[in-house]
């Protein structure tokens, strides 16, 4: 049993369109390695002490998520990389993740605003890919789901709390919504090679409803929390699924991939 | 609840503890998958991480080859199976009342009926929680207001 769970996921790998799965899983792990690097840098710097425990509990299940997406998109890609090349020795044009993830902290309620907005976006995505018929990935979307609950309850709560709150805290998550708003359109494009591993079958054709879906959660979430949710007609900001990326991500990888590359090949 | 073993070589694995919750060994825990001796003689382990990026990992895949080594065994691969979905549900009952014992309250089964948990000092379910997240992901901060003490409850996953 255990032998064959382990040739099921040689199995899994051998899939048609494995460059473009490999394209796909590169972006949503990218995703998941550049928003738990920008977590991370809460810790030691939270409010309270609860909520550093929190943001660091929650930044490193996204890293535990950026492997195993990496690992799998090496796999498929063929190129003998594996994740910890993917993370470490690309540079910024070579990131698919998308530019929300990348803002910089700002304040604590931007932060939650960010981690909402994404949150909402990775549960319904992840939930969605359970459904794939590929066994690997199916499992690792079930998992990721089951973990991304948890950061949905965290964030949602302070949505409410700091909307609900003080006019002040109300006022600033206002315009942190009204800000990363402009980022969120570019969660729901589609590519030629999405379209390609939905007709295949790799991705469930649920992936189509993702943004029906999230904007539900989204504007009941908000509008409890006495925030108005941002107008859907305004210009969008996008470039990430293509690589082309703010200012913010390069500063970011300096800091997190410069002592890989500094001492490569290092083992401890 | 490993679902393929060798019981010599899940016996082996048992004296392996989670370095996290160091009152439970990892069979109890319920990340052993499958435990089994291949016909050229290798010892295949499948692991099942409880969260995907459980920092505990890499020291129990460096602990089992350890064991199953020092139990006699030269050739050993370790699989870690990440798309493998691990619930709380596969802990034993003994596992459950080993972890009351040490102080953190154990996980409810997933069908039972969502309900603060009780505190593992006094038993009241009087308690109240602190914060969603604890010292490790699969932990939660707890406040009984029965003995006046904080506890860490063990998530229902």
């Amino acid at each position: 049993m255990a032998m064959e769970m382990v040739a099921k996921i040689s199995e899994s790998l051998d899939v048609a369109h494995h460059a473009q799965l490999a394209e796909f899983l590169t972006a949503l792990g990218d995703d998941a390695l550049i928003l738990g690097h920008r977590l991370s840098e809460w810790c030691g710097h939270a409010p309270q002490l609860e909520e550093d425990i929190a943001l660091a509990n929650i930044a490193l299940d996204e890293i535990g998520r950026a492997n195993v997406l990496l690992m799998y998109a090496g796999q498929l890609e063929g190129l003998n990389r594996d994740q910890d090349d993917l993370a470490f020795h690309r540079d910024t044009v070579s990131f698919r993740n998308l530019l929300l993830v990348e803002q910089p902290n700002i304040d604590f309620g931007y932060t939650l605003a960010r981690q909402f907005l994404y949150d909402v976006y990775a549960l319904k995505l992840f939930e969605c890919m359970g459904g794939s018929p590929n066994p690997f990935i199916s499992g690792v979307a079930r998992k990721a789901a089951k973990e991304i609950t948890y950061h949905v309850r965290h964030s949602r709560s302070w949505v409410l709390r700091l909307g609900d709150g003080t006019s002040e805290s109300h006022d600033r998550i206002q315009a942190a919504f009204d800000e990363l708003w402009t980022y969120t359109d570019e969660m729901f494009e589609t590519s030629e090679s999405i379209h390609a591993l939905i007709e295949a079958g790799i991705i469930p054709d649920g992936f189509l409803r993702l943004r029906v879906d999230w904007n539900v959660f989204v504007t009941d979430t908000l509008t409890e929390a006495t925030l108005v949710v941002p107008d859907q007609d305004q210009f969008m900001r996008k470039g990430g699924r293509s690589g082309q990326h703010s200012e913010h991500l390069g500063h970011i990888l300096d800091e997190m991939q410069f002592l890989a590359r500094s001492h490569p090949d290092a083992s401890w | 609840m490993v679902e393929s073993q060798d019981k010599q070589i899940v016996d082996i694995l048992s004296t392996v503890f989670d370095p996290e919750v160091p009152v439970l060994n990892i069979v109890e825990m319920g990340i052993v998958r499958g435990a089994e001796i291949d016909d050229s003689g290798v010892v295949h382990v499948a692991l099942v991480p409880t969260y995907t990026g459980c920092p505990a990992m890499n020291a129990i895949e460096v602990l089992a080859r350890k064991v199953i080594r020092e139990a006699g065994y030269d050739r050993c691969e370790v699989h870690t199976l990440y798309h493998e979905v691990w619930t709380t549900d596969w802990m034993t009952d003994e596992a459950r009342e080993k972890l009351r014992e040490y102080g953190i309250a154990p996980p409810r089964y997933s069908g039972e009926k969502s309900a603060e948990p009780a505190c593992p000092y006094c038993g009241s379910v009087d308690t109240t929680l602190t914060s969603r997240f604890g010292s490790t992901a699969c932990k939660s901060l707890h406040f009984c207001n029965g003995c006046v003490q904080p506890f860490e409850h063990f998530k229902c996953h």
